[in-house]
């Protein structure tokens, strides 16, 4: 039953948007929260009913040949949890009832797309649902259609579409190469045709189209700008899971299934993700921006992800899904700070803000959590999974790695705690008396969200037996 | 049958290169938004001729029209979201010179 | 094979005119030239279908968006053609220096496409490959025309004054 994820609710928009504007945004609300909810609950319980049947009838009409292991089940786990929180933060931030159905829309085509790309099991399928993902995520940053949003989509729609050109080529020559585009025949192919310079060229190429769509440097210049230009609902959504899905979990499921880790692939991803988490933490120092400074944390902290891959022994690479999952929550907790900040005080800068845990309780508490986990602090989730990572690299023997790691994680360390005291706690800012707490539904957000992380990072033991 | 010596590919290698190369000149050199778009229409052109070869080389026609076909549809709606990104973007600025649309800097 | 190499100079010869010419209008013009030779070039290489759609959408379809999202936009008033025009000549020494890396990687790459064609047995009509094997691809090409749609009703509309 498992093409129900893409075949549900791709009906349920055609339906959906039959009904009269009224009703339909009512409908649409607790049909995608409970889409949402029972994706996770499908993937935490994992009944055998749901997971083994085949859908005889179904597959005579729409054969589709998917595959799920353990990364597939975490990335449907995390698209779950950040869509929920997304159609939470859409109800507080979007006023306009039109503006907040076409999100609804929206939303559903990107979950489409994120639980087609976790599923499929052809290189070219893969693209066509990597491109619906994008395709609705340019919509939604100018959803808004603000001078800052429609120049942070137009930037990410043209380095996006090179991507898609580059990954294009390299599908191209992959077939010329081996005849056919599933995921078997072209890792066949590929083990058959050894080292030569033209895999090494297609590889490469495809790879360049993935980094771009990750946002590892050198290919990050449209990352800050789309998530900070975005509408807050939008950037929680971009931060948490596309960039993560369409760019890492798809390097990931090719370096795993379909290249194989030969020695120049590892030292490349390992390179670009030093690389990234130096350069991302570095510039986040210098922003007074929120959400920009944490888009620049993202690169760093996919940085990490892409260290862990390019490792490539079997701790490091659940390292880094484990790393994925806990950056996934935390990152989409700290953008909902970020859009809770910025509903109430009708800014993002930093200069302005300060000692706002007087007035926001619950945002300040749980940025504490967010900020706390992303630079790997014990007993939060960050630190098991930035733990796990240096470790794997150590016992690879890539001792000068792993040194630079727990570096930049100090440096991390160091900055977030600074930026941290100045703006939750410290004195309150002149302008800010009367802000009050947000609205309910971005509260619930950040507490789920602040449970799971503070949860996952207590219990961890439990969740690598259960590997 | 060796790739190297198939008399055909070379003219349509030569000529793809170049396509390329003027698709990314185009995007880097162009002051206005809409010639960043014809650029990135010259780059998937010069995609879709490399998969219909790479189809034709390989005697798999069938599976690269497919692609291809496929490619088309998504290339429209790229391009349509991309004209409406960019009429947008006019009735905001009243301009499309990307010298004076620098808000943003990252 | 004669016909191929003039379809490939006509390529060519009309790509280097979208780029180079200075007003817009005819860039548009060239790039629906450029499908138009592209969909014959397929057609010589034995891919029917995918020339039809190649024809009928890109040199028809694209060159109607791209003239319906220029005549939203301003046009060009005389006086700021001819300082374009002396801007864009500043410009043009990029070409000549990615045309010499292109030919370097030309040359380069010559030797690695030493290696034997795949010869794997398979579907030839297309029809059959998009209908009946490749079903997800045909689920993703209704979902992105519903996503432009959705693009187009938000995107398109005027703002309320």
């Amino acid at each position: 039953m498992v093409p129900l994820f893409v075949l549900i609710p791709f009906f349920s928009i055609i339906i959906l948007n039959l009904f009269p504007k009224k009703l339909m945004q009512h409908l649409s609300f607790v049909w995608l929260g409970f889409l949402s909810l029972a994706q996770v609950y499908l993937v935490a319980a994992h009944p055998v009913w749901f997971w083994d049947t085949k859908l005889e009838l179904w597959n005579l009409l729409f054969s589709f040949h998917y595959s799920v292991d353990v990364i597939t089940l975490v990335v449907l786990l995390c698209i779950g949890i950040v869509v929920f929180v997304s159609l939470l933060a859409s109800r507080a931030m979007i006023s306009d009832v039109h503006q907040r159905v076409n999100f609804k829309n929206l939303l559903l085509v990107t979950l489409i797309g994120m639980n087609a790309t976790a599923l499929v099991t052809d290189v070219f399928s893969l693209y066509v649902f990597i491109e619906i993902t994008a395709v609705s995520s340019y919509i939604m940053i100018a959803m808004n259609k603000d001078a800052l949003g429609l120049e942070g989509a137009f930037k990410y729609l043209i380095l996006s579409a090179i991507a898609t050109v580059m990954m294009l080529t390299a599908i191209s020559l992959l077939l010329l190469l081996t005849g056919n585009t599933s995921f078997e025949t072209v890792g066949a192919g590929l083990a058959g045709a050894g080292n030569s310079l033209f895999v090494r060229v297609s590889i490469g190429l495809f790879l360049c189209g993935l980094f771009i769509k990750s946002g590892l440097v050198p290919f990050h210049g449209w990352l800050p700008d789309a998530y900070s230009a975005a509408p807050a609902p939008a950037s929680i959504l971009l931060a948490g899971i596309v960039t993560k899905v369409s760019g890492v979990y798809v390097l990931m499921r090719l370096a795993v299934s379909v290249f194989g880790l030969t020695p120049s692939v590892q030292a490349l991803l390992m390179f670009i993700g030093a690389v990234s988490i130096i350069i991302g933490a570095i510039a986040a120092l210098t922003q007074t921006d929120f959400k920009r400074m944490l888009a620049y944390s993202s690169i760093s902290q996919i940085g990490y992800i892409i260290l862990g891959v390019g490792c490539g022994t079997k701790l490091a690479l659940i390292g880094a899904v484990f790393h994925l999952f806990n950056h996934a929550i935390f990152k989409s907790l700290l953008f909902v700070n970020a859009a809770s900040v910025e509903k109430e005080l009708g800014t993002t800068d930093m200069d302005k803000m300060g000692g706002l845990t007087q007035r926001m309780p619950v945002t300040g508490i749980t940025s504490v959590i967010g900020l706390l986990s992303t630079a790997g602090i014990p007993p939060l989730s960050g630190f098991w999974s930035k733990f796990i990572i240096i470790i794997a690299l150590w016992q690879a023997g890539n001792f000068g790695y792993a040194a630079f790691a727990l570096l930049a994680s100090i440096i991390t360390l160091a900055y977030f705690l600074s930026m941290q005291r100045k703006v939750f706690f410290g004195k309150l800012k002149a302008g800010l008396e009367n802000i009050k707490e947000s609205s309910i539904s971005l509260i619930v957000s950040q507490a789920v969200l602040a449970i799971i992380t503070l949860g996952v990072g207590l219990i961890f033991p439990l969740v690598i037996s259960w590997r | 049958m060796n790739l190297a010596y198939t008399q055909t590919f070379w003219y349509f290698y030569i000529a793809i290169m170049l396509l390329f190369v003027m698709g990314a000149y185009y995007i880097i050199a162009s002051f206005n938004l809409i010639r960043v778009l014809i650029g990135l229409e010259l780059l998937i052109k010069a995609v879709t001729l490399l998969s219909i070869l790479t189809g034709y080389l390989t005697h798999n026609e069938g599976l690269a029209q497919a692609l291809v076909i496929t490619l088309i549809v998504i290339e429209v709606v790229i391009m349509v979201v991309a004209g409406g990104i960019v009429v947008s973007i006019y009735r905001n600025n009243k301009t499309l010179d990307t010298r004076k649309l620098k808000e943003l800097k990252g | 094979m004669a016909l191929n190499l003039i379809l490939l100079a006509l390529l060519l010869v009309a790509g280097i005119w979208t780029v180079l010419t200075t007003r817009l209008v005819r860039s548009v013009v060239g790039l629906a030239l450029v499908s138009a030779v592209v969909s014959i070039l397929i057609f010589r290489l034995n891919s029917p279908l995918a020339a039809a759609f190649e024809l009928s959408v890109c040199a028809g379809l694209i060159s109607v968006i791209f003239v319906t999202t220029i005549s939203f936009t301003q046009r060009l008033t005389p006086e700021r053609l001819e300082e374009r025009r002396k801007e864009r000549l500043g410009k043009y020494w990029y070409l000549p220096v990615i045309l010499i890396i292109a030919g370097i990687l030309l040359i380069a790459f010559k030797p690695i496409l030493d290696f034997p064609l795949p010869r794997v047995p398979s579907e030839q009509d297309t029809r059959n490959i998009i209908w009946h094997m490749r079903h997800v691809d045909l689920l993703g090409q209704i979902l992105v025309i519903l996503a432009g749609v959705f693009g187009v009703v938000i995107l398109f509309k005027e703002p309320k004054k």
